[in-house]
């Protein structure tokens, strides 16, 4: 971590990245009379290479804007300011053959997969729809062998999946039915919006574990958008932790989680109900929530545990915590700003050491 | 009827059946369930979707709707069994005796009154008569236990965050002080630091007034800091039962083995194995063990006979054709 490494140019890889958000914010309008602003995102800028694949978590509590941060991605919510280029086409600004390769090549899978199903089609209607619109099969017989093939990548038996209604199933086999819907359109990326956190545990695993694969195996790269540290611990590789749609840190997994840095990831982190009786939480300090308080500076100084006076006179910059870490926060002024604003070079030094 | 044993065990559930009455037939959601709860002890019941653990909560607060019907079985509360207690007595017992905090208070709490007065109407239900002051008095202690400022009580619920809903629940679950809480899934829709907050109040109010505590719900973790004790379900029936920390670093039931190696951490990473197989039938569960469908240690003999529940050691049970007589003595719970 040396001064030359933080001011090094924004781009560092000669190729274009498949999908970057470049300062991307999104600000909500409420109310007739008195308007109420939503700061829902706040310059993210943030980079999904062409390869290797990766797995990225975009990490937060509810408000965090994680969600937003996803839909501007798929380009269902069009950012107040700063832009999401794919393959070098602002998605906002695409022409219809290129939004057609978009929607096709940038898949996701939503929370409640119950939600994503007309009760009154079975199951194949939700997998034969997509071979259909992009025309991927000439014969009934090859649209049956992509579905077939689809569901056994996800490991579902097609004889106790097809023909049945949504209802039949269970919750984890429908939540991977999408994943076999997305997988099936060969996309580049997958955008898993808590794709288990409505899913019982014991069927989690399965799922994640599914996603692994496709990243492994048939290289598509995963958003990841969670609140559960424990989960995106075990299949990202980076991981970015928003508050209030700013990035408070990022950098590799183990690193953001072994060892936090911002006050807020070190309380999301100790917050973490370990499934180990040895292992009991501890009575970690959180400021007080004070109401409604207008801030200035730092977006968690109400809730900050080591807040300092200079916390309130400017928003904090991000420095560069580690060799693969960023963490916005004046505790460590002592580090080297990062003026790089894409997460590419922080990223790129972490490396992907899943063990298998 | 208060006996010195009815003191040390304020609840006992004994051969509980609780049972949906569909037209295809009955539906055995809880198919005979016994446990007891020792005073100020915490017990979590971990079960997946349809293993029978909410349903149980229902029936012990006496509030499942048909077509759900208890069976079989008894639930001792203080030493009287409830299920012989009529409508009105059941109604007085509950909050006074065994009171229950919601899965989502977000929607147990009226919206149009002040937390105040849905503090004081369970009391009043309860006849309990207090001047105004005394009332208004009774609603800040309660806040403060939980903590809560006491200017809340003046407050709708809209105003509230999810995490501060939760905690008014609890304080009036604990407004009576009961013997027994229920909490069902209390914090399922709640973010990972409010959580932690709510499931440790939780646990505060409950040390301070001595009760004894039933937490429900699938994540180990929570589990793992809350419980002095856990209760593994499956398919309506209590698979494996004991200490906390026998039942992480120890467990004897196969469903208990795969559920714990299911669980990620952020110590290692690892490959995440799920549980093959999905949970069974109700209506027509499997002839045997209800899971040597899906338990990959399954005997011959699994598929015909269901095992009895076996005393393994000190305050430890399970249910499994693995274990013999050599291993524990079959006891009737």
């Amino acid at each position: 971590m040396t001064t030359a490494q933080a001011e090094q140019p924004v781009i560092q890889n000669n190729s274009e990245p498949l999908l970057r958000a470049e300062a991307v914010s999104k600000t909500f309008v409420s109310g007739t009379f008195r308007k109420h602003y939503t700061h829902a995102l706040d310059t993210v800028t943030f980079s999904v290479p062409e390869s290797p694949p990766t797995i990225t978590a975009i990490a937060g509590e509810s408000g965090s804007g994680k969600t937003t941060l996803a839909r501007t991605v798929l380009g269902l919510v069009e950012p107040t300011s700063g832009e999401v280029i794919y393959r070098g086409t602002n998605v906002t600004e695409m022409t219809r053959a290129q939004h057609a390769d978009f929607r096709r090549e940038v898949q996701v899978i939503f929370q409640d997969p119950f939600e994503s199903y007309n009760p009154f089609y079975k199951v194949d209607h939700v997998l034969r729809t997509p071979i259909h619109r992009y025309k991927m099969a000439s014969s009934k017989s090859e649209a049956n062998d992509i579905v077939v093939e689809a569901l056994r990548t996800v490991g579902l038996r097609p004889e106790e999946t097809l023909g049945r209604h949504p209802h039949q199933l269970s919750g984890g086999q429908r939540q991977r039915v999408m994943v076999a819907r997305a997988v099936m359109l060969k996309p580049k990326i997958i955008v898993a919006d808590e794709p288990v956190s409505m899913v019982d545990a014991s069927l989690r695993a399965t799922i994640l574990e599914t996603l692994r694969a496709m990243n492994r195996d048939l290289g598509i790269s995963i958003l990841y958008i969670t609140h559960d540290l424990t989960t995106a611990y075990q299949i990202a590789e980076n991981i970015i932790v928003l508050y209030k749609g700013r990035v408070a840190e990022a950098g590799s997994v183990d690193s953001v989680i072994n060892d936090p840095k911002h006050p807020y990831t070190e309380l999301l982190v100790s917050s973490i109900p370990q499934p180990d009786p040895e292992t009991q939480w501890g009575r970690e300090q959180e400021a007080r929530e004070d109401e409604e308080v207008e801030l200035t500076g730092c977006n968690f100084y109400d809730r900050c545990a080591y807040r300092m006076d200079e916390c309130t006179s400017a928003d904090p910059p991000v420095y560069r915590t580690g060799e693969n870490r960023i963490t916005r926060c004046y505790r460590y002024a002592d580090s080297p700003v990062h003026l790089a604003p894409d997460l590419r070079s922080v990223f790129d030094s972490a490396s992907g050491n899943l063990t298998d | 009827m208060t006996t010195a044993t009815a003191v040390q065990t304020p609840l006992a559930v004994k051969d509980l059946k609780v049972y949906y009455h569909t037209r295809r037939g009955p539906v055995k959601a809880v198919d005979g369930v016994s446990f007891e709860l020792a005073r100020g002890e915490r017990l979590g019941l971990v079960g997946e979707s349809g293993s029978g653990k909410s349903t149980i909560a229902l029936a012990l607060m006496m509030a499942h709707k048909e077509p759900a019907r208890i069976e079989a079985g008894s639930i001792l509360l203080n030493g009287s069994n409830l299920l012989d207690d009529n409508d009105e007595q059941v109604r007085l017992r509950r909050l006074s005796e065994i009171a229950m905090v919601p899965q989502g208070a977000l929607n147990s709490l009226n919206p149009v009154m002040r937390i105040r007065d849905q503090v004081i109407d369970g009391l009043k239900d309860h006849n309990v008569r207090m001047s105004d002051g005394e009332f208004s008095q009774r609603v800040a202690e309660l806040l403060d236990s939980v903590g809560l400022d006491r200017d809340v009580a003046s407050r709708f619920p809209h105003e509230l965050s999810g995490g501060m809903k939760q905690r008014v629940a609890i304080a009036i679950a604990i407004s009576m002080n009961p013997s027994v809480i229920i909490a069902d899934e209390p914090t399922s829709a709640l973010d990972v630091v409010v959580q932690k907050q709510v499931v440790q109040t939780l646990r505060e109010v409950q040390e301070r007034i001595g009760a004894a505590a039933i937490m429900i719900g699938h994540d180990m973790g929570l589990m793992a800091q809350f419980a002095s004790r856990i209760g593994i379900m499956y398919g309506g029936k209590i698979a494996e039962i004991g200490p906390v920390s026998d039942i992480f670093n120890n467990p004897k039931h196969p469903y208990t083995r795969l559920l714990i190696s299911s669980l990620p951490d952020t110590r290692s990473k690892r490959r995440l194995e799920g549980i093959p197989g999905l949970p069974p039938s109700l209506l027509r569960p499997p002839p045997g063990c209800i899971f040597h469908t899906r338990c990959p240690e399954a005997m011959e003999i699994c598929s015909q006979e269901i095992p009895p529940t076996r005393e393994l050691d000190a305050n430890r049970y399970a249910a499994c054709h693995l274990y013999g007589d050599d291993d524990g003595k079959v006891v009737e719970l």
